[in-house]
C-alpha cells in the first residue's frame, strides 16, 4: 500500500506512546485566568474591560478593528484583578486581562446554541467565525475569518484538514479526532460552506491508523469528503506539503494557497468552528498534550485558555528535577519558554513539553561540510547550507538571494544536520532582517 | 626553420601590440587622476564610517564634491587637511576624536541572567528568545557582535562577558554602535576619560534588583560635581565631556560604582 507523501522531509522518532492512548481529561480552572489580547498574529487587541469590572465566562474583553486579527473572550467569570503583561510564546511581553475566577461558570448571554445553524448563510457564518475568536490552533494562530476571505478572483475548490499532527511527542489532534469525529466533519461541512468549495479532504499520518478508521466511518455517509492516510514523514503538516500531497498542485513562491484553490484548516479548529456556530462557544478552550520524559504524568487535557503553564504542570504530577528546556508546541517547530512563570496557555498552544537532559543535545557547531543532507530533506527545496553561512557572516543580502523567505521553518535543515549548525535558528534570523529591510524600503 | 616562426609569431605580437596601442588612446576612459590621489590619502580600511561603498567611492564623490572632505572619519584630522591641499581648499576644522565605549559595566559576576541561552552565538538571535538572557533589559548580552562586526579587530571578548573595546586602535566608524541591539556602545570623545556607564531607564529600586553596578538615579554625582558637567536623562546619569575636567570626584561618590 502506498500513501502519499512530497518530495524530502526527515524521520524523527515519534515519541508519541506516552499520551497517544489517554483520553482527554478536562484540566482543572484557573484560579486567575490570564488571558493575553495578542493569542493570534496579527494586530494585537485592546481590553474591553477595566479592573474591577464583573466579566462572565465566554464574554468578549479584547478585540482589534484590524482585519487580521480576532477577539479574545473571558475563559471564566469573576473579577477583573488587574490589565498588566504576561510572558507570551513567541517570547516577549503582551498585555493581558488577569481575571479572578468565583467558579460560578456563569456563561454569557451571547453564549447560547443556535438552532437554526445550518440555515445561516455564508456572510453569517464568516460573521460567527470571527466574533468567537477562531484561529488556526495547530501553533500559528493565523485567524481563520481571514483564510475565509480568499480574493474574489480565485475559486476556492477543496478545503484540507490538516489532521498529520507530524510533530512528534504530540497527541492532540489525533485524541481530539478519536474524541470528537462528528463535530470535525461538521466544522468541516461548515469551511465548505463559507468558500463555497465543492470538495473536502481530510490527511491523516498513518501513523494513527485507529484515527484514520474514525474518520472514515465518520465521513462514510459524506459523499464530497475524502480521508487520506498519509506517510509518516514530517513536515507532513506543512500547509503547502499537505496541498502538494492531497492534490498535486504547488503554491507559488511567496503565494497562499488560495492561488491554488485550497483552503488548509487544522483538524482542532474544525472542532472549534463546529462549536461556535452550533453552540455559540467561543474558543476558550483546547486539547493541550502535556508530555516529555521530564514532566510525571504525561496527559492530554482540555484547558482553558489563560491557564497558567506552571498549574498544568502541577495537575501533571510537576516536573523532574533534571528538566533541560520547556516548549510550548512541538519539538520541531514549538517555541522553547525561558521558564514557566507568568506564561498561560493560548489558543496555539498544542502541547507543553518538558524535555531532560536525555532529550536535549547542544552541540558544538562545526563547519559545513557541504554533504548537501540539508538540501535533500528541505520540503520546499531552498539551500539551507548557503543561507546559513550566508547568516553567519552577517550577509543578509546573499541569505536573501537564496531565497531564504520562502523557508517555513519546519526544522528538518537543523535536524539532519551532522555538523549540528543551527541552520532553522539562521534562517529565521535572515528572515528578520530581510522583513525589516523590506518594511524600511516601503517606507520609504 | 626557426626563423619563419620568429618572424611571424613577432609580426603577429607587432601588430597586435599595435592595435591595443591604438585602442587605448581611443577608447580611453578619462579618470580624475585626483581621485586616485585622494584614495592613496585615505586611510584603506574600507569601514563604510563615510556613509559610502569603501574609500574608492567616498573618493570619487569628493572630487565630485557631493562628499565633505573631512568624511573620512578614521583619518580624522590629517587626512581631512592633506586632502584640502590637495584641492587648495582651507582645512577644515577638526573635530574631536570619537572612540567607541561600551556603556555597560554588568558582567557575568555583577549582573544577573534571566535564563540560560543556548542557541546561535549573536546578541540579536538571542534576543529573539525571551526578550534576551540578561534580566536587564539595557544590558550587554555579551555575545560579541561588535566583536564580529568591528573591521580593525579593536574589539575582543573579555573572559567577564563584556567587550573589552582598544580605544588606540578604534577607527571610530561606528560600526559596533549600529550593530550593538542593546545599543550599549557608543562614540565618545576621546578626551574624556570618565563616563556613566550604564544605559538603564529603571527605577533605582529595580536596577539594584538585577544589576550591583548599573545607574540608580541617586544624583549624588550631579550634586558633587564642581563644574556641573553631569545632567539625568530619564533615570541615569550622563556625563558631558566636553565640560569634564577628569577630577574624577563623580568617580569617587558613586555608590554603584557605575562611573569609571
Amino acid at each position: 500500500m502506498s500513501f502519499k507523501t512530497f518530495k524530502g522531509g526527515v524521520h524523527p522518532g515519534h515519541h508519541k506512546s506516552a499520551t497517544e492512548k489517554m483520553p482527554v481529561v478536562p484540566a482543572k480552572a484557573p484560579a486567575v485566568a490570564i488571558i493575553p489580547m495578542s493569542q493570534h498574529i496579527g494586530a494585537p487587541c485592546e481590553p474591553l474591560v477595566a479592573v474591577g469590572d464583573l466579566v462572565k465566562k465566554g464574554q468578549k474583553i479584547g478585540a482589534s478593528k484590524g482585519f487580521v486579527s480576532v477577539p479574545v473572550h473571558a475563559s471564566v467569570s469573576g473579577k477583573v484583578a488587574k490589565i498588566g503583561t504576561c510572558n507570551s510564546a513567541l517570547g516577549r511581553a503582551v498585555d493581558a486581562v488577569f481575571i479572578e475566577n468565583d467558579f460560578q461558570d456563569t456563561w454569557h448571554e451571547d453564549v447560547k446554541p443556535n438552532p437554526n445553524w445550518e440555515q445561516l448563510t455564508v456572510d453569517e457564518l464568516k460573521k460567527v467565525i470571527l466574533e468567537k475568536g477562531i484561529v488556526g490552533m495547530g501553533g500559528a494562530t493565523f485567524p481563520t475569518h481571514v483564510k475565509l476571505a480568499p480574493p474574489p478572483d480565485q475559486k476556492i475548490e477543496f478545503v484540507l484538514v490538516n489532521a498529520a499532527e507530524c510533530e512528534p511527542y504530540l497527541t492532540a489532534d489525533h485524541r481530539a479526532m478519536l474524541e470528537q469525529a462528528e463535530d470535525l466533519i461538521v466544522g468541516l461541512k461548515l469551511v465548505m460552506k463559507a468558500v463555497n468549495a465543492p470538495k473536502g479532504l481530510i490527511g491523516i499520518e498513518d501513523n494513527k491508523p485507529d484515527a484514520v478508521e474514525v474518520m472514515k466511518k465518520a465521513a462514510a455517509g459524506e459523499a464530497n469528503i475524502e480521508v487520506y492516510a498519509l506517510e509518516t514523514k514530517y513536515p507532513q503538516g506543512a500547509e503547502k506539503q499537505l496541498i502538494n500531497v492531497l492534490t498535486g498542485r504547488e503554491v507559488p513562491s511567496g503565494g497562499l494557497p488560495a492561488a491554488v484553490g485550497c483552503v488548509v484548516q487544522n483538524a482542532s479548529t474544525c472542532i472549534a468552528i463546529s462549536d461556535a456556530v452550533r453552540k455559540g462557544v467561543p474558543l476558550i478552550e483546547r486539547i493541550v498534550t502535556i508530555t516529555g520524559s521530564g514532566i510525571h504524568e504525561p496527559k492530554n487535557m482540555r484547558v482553558l485558555v489563560g491557564t497558567p503553564v506552571e498549574e498544568v504542570i502541577e495537575q501533571c504530577g510537576g516536573l523532574t528535577e533534571n528538566i533541560r528546556k520547556l516548549i510550548l508546541g512541538g519539538p520541531m517547530m514549538g517555541f522553547a519558554q525561558p521558564g514557566p512563570e507568568n506564561l498561560p496557555v493560548i489558543k496555539g498552544t498544542s502541547g507543553i513539553l518538558c524535555l531532560t537532559d536525555l532529550e536535549v543535545q547542544i552541540d558544538e557547531i562545526h563547519p559545513c561540510i557541504k554533504c548537501a543532507k540539508c538540501v535533500d530533506v528541505c520540503p520546499v527545496s531552498i539551500m539551507p547550507l548557503f543561507i546559513g553561512s550566508s547568516v553567519e557572516q552577517g550577509m543578509y543580502d546573499k541569505a536573501e538571494s537564496y531565497d531564504a523567505m520562502d523557508c517555513i521553518e519546519c526544522g528538518s535543515c537543523a535536524y539532519i544536520c551532522p555538523a549540528k549548525r543551527p541552520l532553522t535558528q539562521w534562517i529565521r534570523m535572515a528572515k528578520g532582517e530581510i522583513a525589516a529591510k523590506r518594511r524600511a524600503a516601503a517606507a520609504k | 626553420m626557426i626563423i619563419p616562426a620568429v618572424v611571424s609569431l613577432g609580426g603577429l605580437g607587432l601588430v597586435f601590440g599595435g592595435m591595443l596601442a591604438f585602442a587605448s588612446q581611443k577608447f580611453a576612459v578619462e579618470i580624475d587622476p585626483k581621485i586616485e590621489m585622494v584614495q592613496e590619502i585615505l586611510v584603506g580600511a574600507n569601514c563604510g564610517a563615510c556613509g559610502y561603498a569603501g574609500c574608492a567611492q567616498f573618493a570619487e564623490e569628493v572630487v565630485a564634491g557631493r562628499a565633505p572632505l573631512n568624511g573620512c572619519t578614521p583619518g580624522g584630522a590629517k587626512v581631512a587637511a592633506k586632502i584640502a591641499d590637495l584641492f587648495g581648499a582651507e582645512s577644515p576644522e577638526a573635530e574631536a576624536r570619537h572612540v567607541a565605549q561600551l556603556t555597560c559595566v554588568g558582567d557575568c559576576n555583577t549582573a544577573k541572567s534571566k535564563h540560560t541561552y543556548d542557541g546561535v552565538k549573536d546578541c540579536k538571535a538571542a534576543l529573539m528568545f525571551g526578550g534576551g538572557p540578561t534580566a536587564c533589559e539595557y544590558g550587554c548580552i555579551g555575545l560579541g557582535n561588535c566583536v564580529t562586526v568591528c573591521p580593525v579587530d579593536a574589539i575582543t571578548m573579555g573572559k567577564n562577558g563584556l567587550p573589552i573595546i582598544d580605544t588606540n586602535a578604534c577607527i571610530s566608524c561606528g560600526k559596533c554602535k549600529n550593530e550593538c541591539p542593546r545599543h550599549v556602545i557608543e562614540l565618545v570623545n576621546a578626551k574624556g576619560v570618565h563616563h556613566v556607564r550604564c544605559k538603564s531607564q529603571d527605577k533605582g529600586k529595580q536596577v539594584r534588583g538585577v544589576c550591583d553596578r548599573g545607574c540608580i538615579a541617586c544624583k549624588l554625582c550631579v550634586k558633587n560635581c564642581p563644574v556641573d558637567a553631569i545632567h539625568m536623562e530619564g533615570n541615569v546619569a550622563v556625563i558631558d565631556s566636553y565640560i569634564c575636567t577628569n577630577c574624577g570626584t563623580c568617580v569617587e561618590v558613586c555608590p554603584q560604582k557605575t562611573i569609571v
